[in-house]
């Protein structure tokens, strides 16, 4: 009888398995990236879209090289530049707010609907008021990009700053410890996973961001090329700016999700 | 000259006033514990029993009446008293080590050798020696408790209160810390005040067992638990400390049909 029984101790066979590769992080991902391209291309090949409706993603790739790497690096440096001075600006008033409202009910109550209203303000209307205010140079920039991405910020940390455990917050009193490390010492380290889920959102927003700001005065960055690109009818070109753009983005993402995993491993989801 | 009480209810009231009108939590509480005393404090859900503990910590000013720590009224918090909760409340990114020696870190900014000397010393008297460089979530619960009651002594409070400290553990992980309780303070006297849900965890491991009425709570009666020290895993069995549990369970489930 055992003798037939299949030995479940062995390890199966060495040939990878496909559904365990197509498991694999990122492959899945990457398959329908392609996948997508591919289709894209066969639609745009077979079906005559004009190019300005639809550019072929063939004719979008030729246009890298004729850019030149030069002027590519240019523009996302110009871009990545406001992107993150404005979303470092942004942390650097968002965490200390924070602290401010959840040690405040009275700053709660006060501040809190102030933010509501500058966040319910479209920052892409009073964009061209805050160049004309700054006038050239960086500044206005990283003005309008702050401005986007800073709210979620605020109302991330704070909110995590209140989820503390309350017995730890007694144990805290209990001691009559200085209260400055109830908040480094306790509040901050437990707000740790909602400030980084904030700024995984505020990272994309601070592209967004960078990108009106050009839109509105600018002679460099990646939203400056694709108006051009746009004006000039060169749509391939446009679509390789917004390309470009999507990879920052992704790359700014993927940058916050390494730097909570070397920085605060313990903040992310246990896998057993 | 009369030493005082290490704890001292006179005539305590506490009523909270909630958006949703008047909570009389607690009406004319008074009782004492004794230097090195151990008290179990039995109760229906919403007695008040947790805000007695947080009275004594200095954490709640009473609305009425006094609350005396060794002979002086309680009119904030004071560092000779730790508590240990119904949760571990463990802080995550420390590890146990850290953890334990929280309180000095916290209070003072900073911890010395013997602070940490005097971690691992608590870590093997709750029997988690070896595991000061874990994190608290490669432990079990029971074990992060261990670590909440190392905790709450590495300042070497005068008083423990402990607040339902066993309630989140299964059945034997839980008798099996109240053995350990038993052999802790055995080793080092406390005075301790002890919430708890359980009848024989209160006759295992108190000296004397306080019965409280339902809201508003107060003092319904008071039982010495007529067991010498030390004991042990033996004394669970112990027709004295069987008798009184059937008899405070007894008391409560009438509370509870009254
Ligand atoms: N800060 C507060 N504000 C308003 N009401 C409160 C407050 N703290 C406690 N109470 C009320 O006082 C009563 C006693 O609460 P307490 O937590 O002390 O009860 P307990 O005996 O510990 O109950 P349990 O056994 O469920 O832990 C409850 O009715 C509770 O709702
Ligand atoms: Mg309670």
């Amino acid at each position: 009888m055992s003798l037939s029984m299949p030995d479940f101790t062995k390890p199966e066979s060495k040939r990878p398995d496909p559904r365990r590769i197509l498991a694999a992080p990122g492959v899945a991902a990457i398959l329908t990236i392609l996948g997508t391209v591919a289709l894209w291309e066969l639609a745009a090949r077979t079906l005559d879209i004009p190019s300005y409706l639809l550019p072929a993603p063939s004719s979008i790739f030729s246009t890298f090289p004729s850019i030149g790497a030069e002027r590519w690096m240019g523009h996302v440096w110009a871009t990545l530049r406001v992107a993150l001075l404005g979303f470092a600006l942004a942390i650097a008033i968002a965490i200390p707010l924070a602290i401010a409202l959840v040690r405040s009910p009275a700053l709660n109550r006060t501040l809190y609907p102030l933010l509501v209203i500058v966040q319910s303000t479209p920052v892409v209307a009073i964009a061209p008021i805050i160049i004309v205010v700054l006038g050239a140079g960086d500044a206005p920039r990283i003005v309008i990009t702050t401005l986007i991405c800073f709210f979620p910020l605020v109302v991330s940390t704070a909110t995590g700053l209140a989820a503390t455990p309350p017995e730890l917050i007694e144990l805290s009193r209990s001691l009559r410890a200085p209260a400055f490390r109830e908040i480094t010492q306790i509040r901050l380290p437990f707000a740790v996973p909602y400030v980084f889920s904030a700024l995984k959102i505020s990272v994309t927003l601070a592209v967004i961001g960078a990108v009106v700001a050009e839109f509105c005065a600018s002679d460099a960055g990646v939203g400056y090329f694709i108006q051009f690109s746009t004006s000039m009818f060169k749509l391939p070109q446009a679509w390789a700016g917004l390309f470009v753009l999507a990879a920052m983005s992704l790359a700014l993402f993927q940058a916050v999700s390494w730097a909570q995993k070397l920085l605060f491993p313990w903040s992310l989801p246990r896998k057993r | 000259m009369e030493t005082p009480a290490a704890i001292r209810f006179d005539r305590l009231g506490q009523v909270f006033e909630t958006g949703s009108g008047r909570v009389e939590a607690l009406r004319n509480v008074s009782f004492e514990v004794a230097r090195h005393e151990f008290l179990a404090v039995l109760g229906p859900s919403g007695c008040g029993k947790s805000t007695l503990l947080r009275m004594i910590a200095g954490l709640l000013e009473p609305t009425s009446g006094a609350v005396e720590v060794f002979g002086r009224r309680v009119d904030g918090p004071r560092e000779d008293i730790g508590i240990v909760f119904q949760k571990p409340t463990l802080l995550p990114w420390a590890n146990i080590e850290d953890n334990v020696m929280f309180p000095v870190r916290h209070k003072r900014g900073r911890v010395g050798s013997h602070d940490r000397d005097r971690a691992q010393e608590l870590l093997r008297m709750v029997g988690l020696e070896g595991f000061g460089k874990r994190l608290p979530d490669e432990l079990s619960g029971g074990m992060q408790q261990r670590v909440g009651i190392a905790r709450a002594l590495h300042m070497e409070p005068d008083i423990l209160l402990m607040d339902e400290p066993f309630s989140a553990l299964d059945a034997l992980t839980r008798e099996e810390m109240g053995f350990d309780l038993l052999r802790i303070f055995g080793e080092r006297p406390k005075t301790v005040v002890f919430i708890t849900h359980s009848v024989s965890e209160a006759a295992l491991l108190a000296d004397r067992v306080l019965v409280m009425t339902g809201r508003p709570g107060s003092v319904l009666t008071e039982l010495p638990v007529p067991v010498a020290r030390p004991r042990g895993r033996e004394t669970i069995k112990d027709p004295a400390v069987t008798e009184l549990a059937a008899h405070l369970r007894d008391l409560l489930l009438q509370r509870d049909a009254a």
